[in-house]
């Protein structure tokens, strides 16, 4: 028997046991049928990331027809694909599904949990959202990819205008990955609540878990809307029903409604918890704690809730009542003040500490500046005689290539550096890793600043070329030169992972000696995580308790380990209330996703054979799984048990 | 004790486990999204309604509303059964709570045969105009979820005799009573939104 090396103040535990108990099956039945939240986790890392670069080449592609004017690169048809699909990825399939990920990795770990509440439902989401995704690609396969932008307005998207099959792939992959998107915020919001370890009020939470609650809520109430727009544009696609076709009665404007009453929160949604990474990566490099913990979180549900009262700012020019813009135009200042006051936060977080410059920093110190500089475009774009002005412009690109590239991609990247080794238990390199912030950063400058000029200069969005001769020649030879260079910055990142891979470097449990509780454990997490959950007393646990202590007995202990268990509580306190059994590992998840995909394609290319098996196998896989919902005993349990 | 002290010291309540399960949370969370689906489609049907001349559209008359509130009795009613079925399940009297799920079964089965039969006697399709396919959509959307309610009713009836359902895990049944409760409460939406408020225009 081995017994593993206990963490300061843990209690000793049979690892060979645990392992037993833990481990999925090798080989592909273990890769279906996996639970485990860091698992699910990694591939959400590695499916968004896979999009990201296809996404990049897409922009790249854009970025070469747009050097020089009256290029012939693309033809305007396949510019139109690739701009929509460009869109579609980023939101839908990269910066989603990857702070999906990271979520999905460390909130189970912050919270001294042993996996989600909802394991199996966990695994459905990535699978689910793969198959969506796969789906939104599936039009270049039949020749016709989505061309409507990634907005897809009615009447434009409309079987009139865009007949082809891609579009209605493009809207049951919505579809889908709102799904994923759904079920994956209800298992933050219940993980969050019932599965925080004894002594984790919520005034302990981490800001970076918090985000997760407000990205839950929002979650929540914004994604129907966009299920409804994508749901109802379908109907009349497939069915003809009239509810975006004015000549019957419909109204396209109430697509941009709905659609934007998602999609404005969606890109809240974002980055409340890119802005929670910041808050949790910029203390330990600091060396001090948050300084306004309590503003900050105040802040996060703050915008929360003004996010759901900006959204016809995005409909400033289709003619909306003055009064209706007035107010949104207001509600879209009023969102300055909580990001500002979160910002002052992390300024004062800094001038407080002494703040150490690794990587990880760097880019939290690059999202700062990128996020100010969009900030500022934001305000700018809130009010309403700028916004006719600015609408449909470059200046519009600018502004939210500088939020959510500048403000949610720079966060990923910190993010990168700074779990990485908690992945992995290897370091990344400093020296690579400070080359490709720097690539990054003044590509990214070199490549989005000009666009706010274009867009004074009157050049419009989605051009597929343009006339020499009208001053924006140049600005676009600049801004392709910064395209490639910031991917050049990504490309060193990527080697940067390989190098760690061919040469690794121990990292150690905690490698920068930071707060929270993912770091209470060893590097790489070990399939249980916490053999003995850790008891919090404080908000940085791991600062002030020192050291870290332990629960010994029971559902808590070691004991509990070994019997899957993952003890629940509640109230505010975290007191403990019950004990749920982590379920064995199985591939119904991966049925339910499977069968539930067959049926809308098959739907989609009418092949009602298909459908029918489709949904045979997601409702003979729903019956298995349901049937065994509320036994308490769903885990294994050791036979000497009572 | 306080926290503090509970917290160094963790241990299930000596009365056995407290508060609501996992599962119930998850599922009021869940209903709170489809609350949403059904918000944003009220919200279209009054932003249609708001835009057009007439309404209803066209030559569609307004709904009837006398047959529907029959049905509407039925549905609102079958919660009752099922308040009986979860009480009885707790207190382990099992087969009262399998007669209470079946009756509940056959109310919900009631109203939606009335809403396929409904379809059936009026003279628009969904084709027609915007209100047609709004009317269509809506209550479409609440009958399926009536018809998900029924087949899991069925599922949680067939736990029941293949005896796993239990006091000790009686998750079941309380997380598929709230799920029909819910189910009812929208229709009292639906029903003044769709059937009543073009009465009083």
């Amino acid at each position: 028997m081995t017994t593993l090396l206990p963490r300061p103040g843990a209690p000793p535990a049979d690892e060979h046991e645990l392992r037993e108990r833990w481990e999925d099956d090798p080989g592909i039945p273990g890769f279906f049928g996996t639970v485990d939240h860091k698992r699910i986790g990694v591939r959400y890392l590695v499916t968004a990331f896979a999009f990201f670069v296809v996404s990049g080449i897409f922009a790249l592609v854009m970025r070469v027809q747009l050097a020089a004017p009256n290029a012939h690169v693309l033809s305007p048809e396949a510019y139109n694909q690739l701009f929509t699909m460009h869109g579609t990825t980023m939101i839908f399939l990269f910066n989603t599904p990857v702070l999906a990920g990271f979520g999905n990795y460390l909130v189970p770990l912050q919270l001294g949990a042993r996996d989600m509440a909802f394991p199996r439902l966990n695994a459905f989401s990535y699978w689910i959202f793969l198959l969506g995704g796969l789906m939104m690609y599936a039009g270049f396969a039949f020749g016709t990819a989505p061309d409507g932008g990634w907005f897809a307005y009615a009447p434009l998207t409309d079987s009139l205008y865009s007949p082809g099959k891609g579009m209605d792939f493009w809207a049951i992959g919505v579809v889908f990955v709102g799904i994923s998107t759904t079920v994956g915020a209800v298992n933050f919001l219940v993980t969050t609540f019932k599965c925080r370890a004894p002594g984790m009020s919520l005034s302990r939470v981490p800001i970076y878990v918090w985000s997760f609650v407000v990205f839950g809520f929002m979650v929540l109430f914004a994604v129907p809307a966009v299920t409804l727009a994508a749901g109802l544009l379908e109907f009349d696609r497939l069915f003809d029903t009239a509810f975006f076709r004015p000549g019957q009665g419909g109204n396209a404007l109430l697509y941009q409604h709905l659609f934007w009453f998602w999609g404005h929160p969606e890109v809240y949604i974002l980055f409340l918890p890119a802005a929670g990474m910041i808050s949790t990566i910029l203390p330990v490099f600091a060396r001090r704690k948050i300084a306004g913990y309590t503003w900050i979180v105040g802040s996060l549900v703050a915008i929360g809730f003004i996010s759901f009262g900006v959204w016809v700012h995005h409909m400033f020019a289709t003619g909306v009542p003055v009064l209706a813009m007035s107010f949104f135009s207001a509600a879209s200042l009023v969102i300055v003040l909580p990001s500002g006051v979160q910002f002052f936060c992390w300024i004062a977080t800094m001038w407080h500490g002494k703040v150490r410059f690794h990587t990880p920093m760097l880019f939290a110190m690059g999202f700062l500046l990128l996020f100010l500089l969009g900030g500022i475009t934001g305000v700018m774009v809130a009010v309403l005689p700028w916004d006719w002005q600015a609408t449909d412009s470059y200046f519009v690109v600018a502004h939210f290539h500088y939020v959510l590239n500048g403000a949610v991609v720079f966060p990923i990247f910190a993010a990168i550096y700074y779990w990485y080794p908690k992945f992995t238990g290897r370091m990344l390199s400093e020296r690579l890793g400070h080359a490709s912030f720097w690539v990054m950063f003044i590509g990214f400058n070199v490549a989005f600043f000009p666009m706010h000029m274009l867009g004074l200069l009157g050049m419009p969005r989605r051009i597929y070329t343009y006339e020499s001769g009208l001053g924006w020649d140049w600005l676009n030879l600049v801004s392709s030169i910064g395209g490639f260079m910031f991917a050049t910055g990504v490309g060193v990142t990527f080697v940067n992972l390989w190098v760690s891979r061919k040469h690794p470097r121990d990292a150690g449990p905690n490698p920068w000696d930071a707060d929270t509780l993912e770091w209470a454990t060893e590097s790489p997490t070990p399939e249980w995580n916490f053999a003995a959950v850790p008891i919090v007393a404080s908000r940085h646990p791991l600062w002030d308790q020192r050291p870290m202590t332990f629960a010994e007995d029971g559902a808590y202990g070691p004991e509990g380990a070994l019997r899957r268990a993952i003890p629940i509580t509640g109230g505010l306190g975290a007191e403990p209330e019950d004990v749920l059994y982590v379920p064995p590992e199985t591939a119904l998840p991966f049925w339910v996703a499977l069968g539930l995909a067959l049926v809308f394609v098959a739907m989609l290319v009418q092949a009602q054979l298909v459908a029918i098996v489709g949904l045979a196998v997601a409702a003979v896989a729903v019956l298995r799984w349901t049937w065994r919902i509320g036994d308490r005993d769903i885990a294994t349990r050791p036979e000497t048990e009572p | 004790m306080t926290t503090v002290e509970a917290a160094l010291a963790p241990s299930l309540p000596a009365a056995g486990p407290r508060g609501r399960s996992v599962g119930w949370w998850g599922v009021l969370c869940m209903i709170m999204t489809e609350a949403m689906l059904f918000v944003g489609l009220l919200a279209s049907y009054f932003f249609l309604w708001a835009s057009s001349d007439e309404w209803p559209q066209g030559a569609i008359e307004r709904p009837e509303v006398a047959r529907i509130s029959v049905f509407t009795v039925v549905l609102l009613g079958s919660s009752i059964p099922i308040f009986i079925g979860e009480w009885a399940n707790r207190r382990g009297r099992m087969s009262l709570a399998r007669s209470a799920l079946f009756v509940s079964f056959l109310m919900g089965a009631v109203f939606l045969a009335n809403q396929v039969l409904e379809y059936r006697d009026l003279h628009f399709g969904w084709r027609d105009n915007a209100y047609a396919s709004i009317f269509y959509v809506t209550t479409g959307l609440h009958g399926l979820h009536v018809l998900l309610g029924l087949l899991i009713n069925l599922v949680v009836q067939a736990k029941g005799y293949a005896r796993r359902l239990a006091p000790s895990h009686d998750v079941t049944v309380e997380v598929f009573s709230l799920y029909w409760h819910f189910v009812d409460v929208v229709w009292i939406f639906v029903f003044s939104s769709l059937y009543l408020a073009p009465h009083f225009a």
